[in-house]
């Protein structure tokens, strides 16, 4: 293995210096934006909303993969972000404004939903997660003067600084962009004090309070920059859908967004892309399965369901660490070769340390 | 410098009663030792005065705080760190990442300016590294800094877990057991760790054991519990003879 | 509202209730012994209705050897789920393991959809017809609901208190390690305690049938079952059977108020009270040893 000759205490805290590391970022970045070069029509509105996808991503994986709290409607605050987005442009207000209102807006309701269950064990977040992404879907439905209701409701275009946004290239970098600044917010964060807090509050509670985390503030604030980030993912997915209906944003979109994080790796913030990069090839893959499979078991609604649980079940049993974790592994087995021994990652079984008491 | 104080503290769950009306007070600049058979409230008292446990009666006061209207999370900046029984450590982060969360208490937070990482946050940053290297340094663990908690053997994680509670920069530090798990080449470091962290650093130290040889060592006053209640209070050799104390261990009806 | 139309209203919200309950008596079960919550407990629910209604309607065996037959086979399901899947998880974060159940409820759920399709299926029961109490006419299907959980609580609670198997399984749920020394075989144990949670699971489903019908989309029970034990409180089974019946017995009166918002307010109940009383109606939490 490599090892690196730290020379100051500033060298701990910047990104990237290991200079592998920072290829590989180049050389990602670079490819990026390189793609419409290549890409065009449909396919670079499909990687735009793949860039919404991952930003979303990386919102749910700020709660879940860092604070340990779980949310079975993350769903709901794209949502949230995407209706307040037109909103917000239906009623003049500039585009990068809207996107930090709408933002906002689910970010409130995210720190409401955190504050609500944050005293408690973390089942209970979980179960307020899912109930309030039923009710969010169901209000939005019944609002109709506000959402349109179950007939939908249309975009606006995006106009920046009084120049109309163009589909294709011109919103892939704009995204980009966007998408670019939450994946170095969220990387500042975890070498800051609230990051770190929020990973003690994943992996120990009890120690984590007795240094003086504040348990209660870390979880609602994790839910607040989880849910805003969440719901500028939904600002931006809604020029992409052109048209929003309170059914797109489900049990089953919020389902996606955790099959993204868990398959990605929970806990890192490539993770979220990994994840991304997954689930916007998953569809093509299914169609290809589907071609395969006999027509009895091919042409079911339940096919895809039933996958996306398969491969969530699949990565939480047999590679809890994602993709992400596979290619570490891989990657530490060609650094340390012929050295490399299985046991490095083998993981340890607790057994319950219940030790309870009334 | 401040005074540990513990009046008549009682702890009861549901109707168990874990503590009866315990006393006792450490004095700035001590190493005071908590001892008694397994189930005697040791580890309780440890958890009332850091408020994980609420007490049913008595008062518990630091220096002139009264830590009894604190919570949990504040305990930490009126002076007190602790380490636990069971080593609670955060298993998937590295020894440094550890260590920092160690300074939690004193660092600012703000989540935009994180998120932007303005100069200030960079400035806490540093100071926060600058202690972590101090305490690594006193404890001799700079060879472990990168390592990751889940990868290292049970004794270097104890000192991890001390190192942690110092980076808190406490006046007073509660350790549970610190020479528990350690072989004797280890519990004898740990000796002198102890008395270099209370003559360097003037901390106060509280701590649980049951290895008499590190008490025996290291411990100004020694205070013996049993079912709960105190037995005897004084210096080692004070303790060791008392009656009841034996009677309490070897399980003796008095 | 007349005040026998409130009265209906009361009854057929106390039967949907003693029906959250049975399914939440399952999990809550589940959750004391192992701290796993079983977010896939609807799922069970689901499948133990289409156990039955294949053994008692497909293959014509009637209803009550179906019946038996279905919360057997539902057993044996969950003392597999516990072996086969849930082992194997232990030690891994809470929050992966929440995920983990989900996803197996999801698979679950498009599993039975594939198999008996989503068109709800009528699952015929001996208890049909209606009965008239002080002038009240009301399905005996709901009369069954709530006497059927009365009469499983009444079970599990003595067999808890009374056999060996149960005060093992109390043990095993207080001190793992503990029960372990004392030769409890703790593994096979949680296996069982995942059969009973299933088979517990399976009797509601059966005994909600005649009102909801069989299809995947009962599975909805299981989430407000796990509302009703949050406003009850999760750590205690009296708790959580309580704000089962305060949601059951509160829904229909919602719905009657304010149609739009018609099956959601479950969840707004819960997220209101856990706004103002995280720790649920009758607290009782556990907290990690240190």
């Amino acid at each position: 293995m490599r090892t690196l000759f730290k020379t100051s205490y500033g060298f701990d805290i910047d990104h990237l210096v290991d200079p592998g590391e920072r290829i590989r970022v180049g050389l990602l970045i670079a490819g990026a934006l390189a793609l419409p070069l290549v890409l065009s029509g449909y396919a670079l509105s499909e990687m735009a909303m793949f860039l919404c996808y991952a930003l979303a991503g990386l919102g749910l994986m700020v709660l879940t993969g860092f604070s340990g709290q779980v949310s079975f409607g993350h769903a709901a605050f794209l949502g949230l972000g995407a209706y307040a987005q037109v909103w917000f442009l239906q009623r003049g207000v500039p585009f990068l404004v809207a996107l930090v209102l709408a933002g906002l807006i689910a970010g409130v309701m995210g720190a409401a939903v955190g504050r609500a269950a944050s005293k408690m064990h973390g089942f209970y977040l979980a179960i307020a997660t899912l109930a309030f992404a039923i009710l969010v879907e169901t209000v939005i439905g019944a609002a109709v003067p506000l959402t349109g209701g179950h007939m939908g409701v249309s975009v606006p275009p995006i106009t920046l600084f009084g120049y109309e946004v163009q589909g294709g290239w011109q919103t892939y970098y704009l995204y980009l962009a966007v998408l670019l600044f939450f994946v170095w917010g969220v990387a500042n964060l975890k070498r800051a004090p609230t990051g770190r807090a929020m990973v003690a509050v994943r992996d120990s509670e009890t120690s984590a309070q007795s240094l003086g985390v504040n348990i209660a503030r870390t979880k609602i604030t994790a839910f607040f920059a989880s849910a805003f980030i969440t719901g500028v993912a939904g600002g931006l997915m809604a020029h992409q859908l052109y048209y929003l209906s309170p059914e797109t944003f489900g049990l089953g979109e919020s389902l996606k967004l955790l099959l993204m994080i868990v398959v990605g790796g929970l806990g890192t913030i490539s993770g979220a892309i990994i994840g991304a990069v997954f689930v916007t090839f998953l569809p093509n893959a299914i169609e290809i399965l589907r071609m395969v499979l006999p027509s009895g078991i091919a042409h079911q609604v339940g096919l895809e369901p039933f996958l996306f649980g398969a491969i969530i079940a699949g990565f939480i049993i047999f590679e809890p660490d994602g993709l992400y974790g596979r290619w570490r592994k891989f990657r530490l087995f060609l650094e340390t070769y012929p050295y490399y021994k299985r046991a490095t990652f083998t993981r340890q079984k607790r057994y319950l340390k219940t030790g309870r008491f009334r | 410098m401040s005074t540990l104080s513990v009046q008549n503290i009682s702890v009861a769950f549901g109707g168990l009663r874990a503590l009866r009306d315990v006393s006792f007070t450490v004095e700035p600049g001590q190493i005071f030792a908590i001892i008694g058979p397994n189930g005697a409230g040791k580890s309780t008292i440890f958890n009332a005065i850091s408020r994980i446990y609420d007490v049913a009666g008595g008062a518990i006061r630091f220096g002139d705080r009264d830590l009894l209207t604190l919570r949990p999370d504040q305990v930490v900046q009126s002076g007190i760190a602790r380490t636990f029984q069971n080593i609670e450590l955060f298993e998937k982060a590295t020894v440094l990442q550890n260590l920092l969360v160690g300074c939690h208490g004193r660092m600012q937070r703000n989540l935009l300016a994180e998120f932007l990482f303005l100069p200030a946050v960079r400035r806490g940053e540093l100071a926060a590294r600058r202690k972590v290297e101090e305490v690594l340094d006193l404890l001799d663990l700079q060879h472990l800094r990168s390592e990751r908690v889940a990868d290292l053997p049970y004794g270097a994680r104890k000192n991890v877990e001390l190192a942690r509670a110092l980076c808190a920069g406490p006046k007073l530090l509660l350790l549970d057991e610190p020479a528990s798990g350690l072989n004797p080449e280890e519990t004898t470091d740990m000796s002198f760790w102890l008395k270099d962290i209370k003559e360097e650093l003037g901390v106060t130290i509280l701590m649980v054991e049951h290895d008499m040889n590190l008490v025996g060592r290291t411990a100004d006053r020694v205070l013996a519990l049993a079912n709960g209640e105190v037995v005897a209070e004084g210096t080692v050799a004070q303790v060791q003879a008392d009656r009841r104390v034996q009677d309490a261990y070897l399980g003796g009806a008095a | 509202m007349q005040f026998t139309d409130a009265m209906h209203l009361l009854v057929i919200g106390l039967a949907q209730g003693s029906g959250y309950a049975l399914v939440a008596l399952g999990f809550v079960f589940i959750y004391r012994a192992t701290e796993i919550v079983n977010f896939a407990h609807g799922e069970l629910m689901m499948l133990g209705a289409f156990a039955v209604l294949t053994f008692a309607e497909l293959w014509g065996l009637g209803f009550w050897l179906g019946a038996a037959m279905g919360i057997l086979s539902l057993g044996v399901f969950g003392y597999a789920l516990d072996a086969l899947v849930m082992r194997r998880v232990i030690g891994e974060s809470q929050s992966s393991i929440f995920i983990l159940t989900v996803a197996l409820g999801v698979m679950l759920k498009a599993l039975a959809g594939m198999i008996w399709g989503y068109t709800p299926l009528v699952l015929n029961v001996p208890f049909q017809g209606t009965v008239d109490i002080g002038g009240m006419v009301i399905a005996t299907n709901r009369i069954a609901v709530i006497i059927g959980t009365v009469l499983i609580c009444i079970a599990l609670y003595l067999f808890l208190g009374r056999t060996r198997l149960g005060l093992a399984m109390q043990a095993a749920s207080q001190n793992q390690l503990a029960a372990y020394y004392s030769r409890v075989p703790v593994k096979r144990l949680i296996s069982v305690i995942w059969a009973i949670g299933a088979m517990v699971a399976a009797t509601a489903g059966v005994l909600m049938a005649p009102v909801t019908q069989v299809s995947p989309e009962i599975t909805a029970i299981g989430i407000k079952a796990l509302a009703g034990a949050v406003v009850g409180g999760f750590g205690s089974i009296p708790g959580a059977l309580l704000g089962c019946l305060l949601i059951g017995v509160a829904e229909p009166f919602l719905d009657y108020t304010y149609p739009p918002l018609q099956g959601v307010y479950a969840y707004a109940i819960m997220l209101v009270v856990l706004l103002v009383r995280p720790e649920g109606l009758i607290p009782q939490t556990f907290r990690k040893k240190v």
